[in-house]
């Protein structure tokens, strides 16, 4: 522990999450403070503004129960820290790195500050190891590779809890053996039932002890849900770039992380944008979401899988939409396949992954995987115009051609997308060939007159 | 040097007290780390700066030193081939993982240099002084910088020298002589000088169909291309940056993603240039500010790359700068707008932000060097707007700058149309400039039918119109049916299908058809325009809709971008024939009505 300075009775005002101090000792901007109350508690919070007489601390924990006159700070006198350990597998965290499994504390063998540093870009490799998740809307339109920010846009109600889990107890190299694999959890203000539901899955598929999870709830302080998901991917880091992992992180929800966001910014009265959005908040989820990737000379790598729900269903609101900017891709569920009870409901035309095209294809999965996804996706995209002017004119107002995609679309969705137990590549291949099958051959321009004869002609 | 005291900071932003005189936009070096900055603003004797690293641990009391000159960058043989920082500090250190604050200046580089300049000669600004062969080989001229001139009084001989060292001194009219190396410093905010602006009538030929033939954009000329996430900006800039006919490639990431910069570094290197066959890195120059990295180095970052690119322009080169993307800059601006407290207009971005954007792309032009050649700097923009609404400030502003305009669709990029450019939203000023360019790639063709002068821009109307009346009739067939339709305007939204297939979409992950040259989309537009017009006779003489349709010479149109090489020329002629065969064996069907 580096040393700390404690001042008492410099509090002048408290005005939401900031707490001015006078400035009684010469500290740096960002440094770390702990604030105790007069009521017993601790709260975090980090040195936001510096001038000659005063310091503007930003309260990073409820500042309810605080008083000017009772009020002690703690200078840590450098940001934010983390102490890390492989002990912290097994293990469970609250939102800011405490222990609150009755276990005892983690051991220290190295300590991060919960910011990170940006990734030089030069030093980054490029991902391009394909992970079998064993679900076909993914493995087969959307590819997950190794290092890939891939992020779940969801929607309240939906399942999307459930194919995380499945994503993480299933994604493995493609013939490879289970790796020198980690999951570092974080649930932002979710309810306990979701936080719960997590731990009894990995628990039940024996992936618990290979697990750390962080736990803000939805009881637990809002202003905290800032420093959640530092904390678990300063833990992810350590786990993927100093001891050589293989680790997929899972946030969730995101939304109620840029909630917090915008009330803490609120509070400090910056100029509101979208939606009472913060301007910054493209910049600040960056500093989250860029923390994934793969290293150059460094076997371990960072895969994250957050998930957030769209408010209203509306993939334009400024969470997911500044998410999408950043993130490779996501994977969006969709109201409409689950009430038509198809599991798991994704999206696809909405839905992509950018990663894909290195991590598919000859050399790496099967050489016509990129051709076959393109020609699905072209034919699936025919099948919902073809709907929508179903809906408008009847099925009598269509041509036969566009009967044909109606039929092709239905067969998509009902036997390609829903599933009901993991399929290999292949599996998921062979039936997007066979629905190929009912489409007349000059429909099929994005395969290759070889691929038409070996997968489409030959079997008819 | 004037040094001043932090007053006040938070993030990005700080006030100091200043001891000397400050002057507006001049660098400064902050603390024992010496952390890059800007002045932004000086009001009595209290300066407000920006700083471009973290500013972590700054507190008041600490030294704020100016350094004399405005923000700028050192421009030399040590550029192309290289990744650097929003600043053009180099980034090339892999083992250092992280990006760390207070990064130093590198050490200078050596290079052969062969002088070109005698003494006793008058050199003006802009002229070379000598020559260099960088680290990769690639011969270079080093020039006088714009704001010197004089009679050389020493230049040094051939030999190998470090890139900040004088190598010749100049005595100007007045008197004063001033020490030239190969390597000279510009502020980046500062466009620099030329002769004489140039009319274009030359294209910068990207390889991409519906960009050179529906909506081209000139040597020197500006181009947006807005679009909503994963439309395929990045995919269509880094597809431009290999294949498209400039010398020197400038690539900005700016605020985009760190594995992105990591694609391109693993890739460009093993690429091969189009046209000299060396490796694609080494007319590149990558400037990174991703994300996550300091906000207000974004903001300065497209300057310093533009300041790059004319530096280049200046040797007599033709430059590309890619920027991805602008509204990552735009947001930079605001951010620290609003750090310091100005009142935000539009979006919350600042008042002064139209006027940035138009003397940003002010600085795209061919021109008349200072000594004497052409060159250009075309300028292409991504733009990200918020929710994909091209209703906001940034886009709105942009579209008043550039003369091109390429519109990305979300639609067409759900449905894996790539390059996903709407063609009824973009449009391209360019083009009636372009057309004697055109007109002697097509005199190159074999003639087809009566030769027309503007062949090309007759071809793109009629390509234009169609997609037009496809449009138009796709919103009909919503309220009739499409059964309902006429014959003859089926056949159009069949073959505006065609047009789209067979011409627009181009994947850029395809071998053939990353690249596609002028000469080929001319024989691929010639052969749809072919195609349509047969069709349309057919149909008029009485043979069904439906049997046009079911052609088989439909499927090798669709596929003309895959299945035929850059060079097989015979492919179309071929094709051509086989069509008009196909079309004579049609014959009326006895119920179709005949169509006037
Ligand atoms: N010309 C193209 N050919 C083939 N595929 C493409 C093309 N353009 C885009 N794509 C596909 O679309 C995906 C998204 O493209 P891209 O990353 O360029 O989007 P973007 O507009 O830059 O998005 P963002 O604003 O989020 O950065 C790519 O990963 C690729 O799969
Ligand atoms: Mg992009």
């Amino acid at each position: 522990m580096r040393p700390s300075l404690l001042v008492s009775g410099a509090a002048s005002r408290i005005d939401g999450p900031l707490l001015f101090l006078r400035r009684t000792l010469n500290v740096g901007l960002n440094h770390a403070v702990s604030v105790h109350g007069g009521d017993g508690r601790t709260r975090l919070g980090r040195i936001a503004a510096i001038d000659e007489e005063f310091l503007t601390v930003e309260l990073l924990e409820s500042g309810a129960g605080l008083a000017l006159a009772d009020t002690v700070v703690r200078f840590h006198l450098e940001p934010l820290h983390f102490g890390l350990s492989t002990g912290i597998l097994g293990r469970v965290f609250d939102g800011v790195g405490r222990v609150i499994d009755g276990g005892p504390p983690i051991p220290i063998h190295r300590s991060f500050q919960i910011d990170g540093l940006p990734l030089n870009p030069v030093a980054r490799a490029r991902p391009h190891d394909f992970i079998e998740t064993g679900i076909s809307a993914v493995d087969l339109m959307n590819s997950l590779v190794r290092g890939q920010k891939l992020p779940i846009f969801s929607g309240g109600g939906l399942p999307h809890d459930r194919l995380a889990v499945q994503i993480a107890n299933h994604a493995r190299l493609r013939g490879a053996e289970s790796q020198d694999f980690a999951i570092v959890f974080a649930g932002i203000g979710v309810p306990h039932a979701s936080a719960d539901y997590f731990r009894r899955s990995f628990e039940a598929s024996g992936v618990l002890e290979r697990a750390a999870l962080f736990l803000n709830l939805a009881s637990d302080s809002s202003t905290q849900r800032l420093l959640t998901p530092r904390f678990a991917l300063t833990a992810a880091e350590y786990l993927a770039f100093v001891e050589g992992k293989h680790v997929l992180v899972i946030l969730t929800d995101m939304t109620n992380y840029c909630e917090a966001l915008r009330e803490v910014s609120g509070a400090k009265g910056d100029v509101p944008g979208r939606k009472g959005f913060p301007g910054y908040l493209y910049s600040d989820l960056a500093t989250l979401y860029e923390r994934a990737g793969c290293l150059h000379g460094l076997a371990g790598t960072l895969t994250q899988l957050s998930i957030l729900t769209m408010p209203s269903d509306d993939i334009g609101h400024p969470i997911p939409d500044l998410t999408g900017y950043i993130t490779e891709g996501q994977i969006v569920l969709s109201r409409e396949l689950d009430r038509a009870g198809i599991y798991p409901p994704i999206s696809v035309l909405p839905s992509l992954s950018r990663l894909m095209k290195d991590g598919i294809g000859r050399g790496s999965t099967d050489t016509d995987h990129p051709a076959l996804a393109s020609q699905l996706y072209a034919a699936y995209a025919k099948a919902t115009q073809a709907r929508v002017l179903a809906s408008v004119v009847g099925e009598e107002g269509l041509l036969e051609i566009d009967r044909k995609y109606l039929a092709f679309g239905a067969g998509f969705e009902q036997e390609l997308v829903s599933q009901t137990s993991a399929r290999t590549l292949e599996a998921s291949m062979e039936i997007g060939w066979r629905l190929l099958r009912a489409l007349p051959k000059v429909e099929l321009s994005r395969l290759s007159d070889a691929q038409i004869a070996q997968y489409i002609e030959a079997q008819r | 040097m004037s040094v001043a005291h932090i007053s006040w900071i938070s993030g990005p932003v700080l006030r100091a007290r200043a001891l000397g005189p400050f002057r507006l936009r001049e660098a400064v070096h902050v603390g024992s780390r010496g952390l890059l900055g800007e002045v932004i603003r000086i009001q009595g004797d209290e300066i407000v700066a920006q700083v471009y690293e973290d500013t972590t641990g700054l507190r008041p009391g600490v030294a704020v030193t100016g350094s004399g000159f405005l923000l700028g960058i050192t421009l030399g043989p040590a550029l192309l081939g290289r990744i650097f920082d929003g600043l053009l500090r180099p980034r090339a250190d892999a083992s250092t993982h992280y990006v760390e604050p207070g990064m130093k200046a590198e050490a200078p580089l050596e290079f052969d240099f062969t002088p070109r300049l005698r003494a006793g000669e008058y050199a003006r600004g802009g002229s070379v002084l000598g020559e260099v062969v960088n680290h990769a080989g690639t011969r270079q001229s080093c020039l006088v910088p714009p704001d010197a001139e004089g009679e050389v009084l020493t230049i040094q001989a051939p030999g190998r020298y470090p890139d900040n060292l004088p190598l010749s001194t100049l005595r100007a009219v007045d008197g004063s002589s001033r020490a030239i190396a190969m390597s000279h410093f510009w502020p980046v905010r500062e466009p620099r000088p030329v002769a004489k602006w140039l009319p274009s009538d030359e294209p910068l030929v990207t390889g991409q169909r519906i960009l050179d033939s529906l909506f081209p954009v000139a040597l020197g000329g500006k181009a947006a291309i807005p679009g909503g996430f994963g439309t395929g900006k990045t995919v269509l800039l880094e597809a431009l940056a290999k294949s498209c006919s400039a010398d020197v490639i400038v690539y900005v990431g700016c605020g985009e993603r760190g594995n992105e910069m990591a694609g391109v570094l693993d890739e460009f290197p093993r690429l091969a240039d189009p046209r000299t066959g060396r490796p694609l890195m080494e007319r590149t120059v990558i400037i990174a500010n991703t994300s996550n990295m300091p906000v207000a180095a974004r903001e300065a970052s497209i300057y310093s790359a533009v300041t790059v690119a004319e530096y280049f322009r200046d040797q007599g080169l033709q430059v590309a700068l890619l920027v991805d993307s602008t509204s990552r800059w735009a947001e930079a601006l605001r951010e620290v707008s609003v750090r310091f407290g100005e009142l935000p207009s539009e979006g919350g971005y600042p008042p002064y932000l139209s006027s940035r954007i138009a003397e940003f792309y002010e600085r795209a032009a061919k021109v008349t060097t200072l000594a004497g050649s052409t060159g250009s700097v075309t300028v292409l923009g991504s733009i990200s707007p918020p929710s994909g609404d091209f209703s906001e400030p940034v886009t709105s502003h942009t579209k008043r700058q550039v003369r091109s305009f390429w519109a990305l669709d979300v639609k067409r990029a759900q449905s894996r149309f790539f390059p996903a450019i709407n063609p009824l939203q973009s449009y391209s000023e360019d083009s009636l400039d372009l057309e004697s360019w055109w007109a002697k790639v097509y005199a190159d063709l074999p003639p087809d039918g009566p030769a027309a002068g503007d062949e090309w821009l007759a071809l793109r109307r009629r390509f234009l119109t169609l997609l037009d009346e496809q449009a138009r009739l796709e919103r009909m067939a919503r309220i009739i049916g499409k059964d309902a339709l006429p014959a003859r305007q089926q056949l159009i939204l069949f073959c505006a299908e065609l047009v789209n297939e067979g011409f627009l979409r181009q994947s850029a992950f395809s071998e053939t058809d990353l690249y596609c040259g002028p000469q080929r989309q001319a024989r691929m537009m010639r052969s749809l325009a072919r195609f349509i017009e047969e069709a349309e006779a057919a149909l008029a003489r009485g043979v069904s809709y439906e049997a046009i349709a079911a052609m088989a010479i439909v499927r090798p149109l669709e596929r003309m971008g895959e299945d035929i090489t850059e060079s097989n020329v015979q492919a179309f002629a071929d094709l051509a024939q086989r069509m008009d065969s196909e079309f004579a064996g049609l014959t009326p069907s006895p119920g179709a009505k005949r169509e006037a």
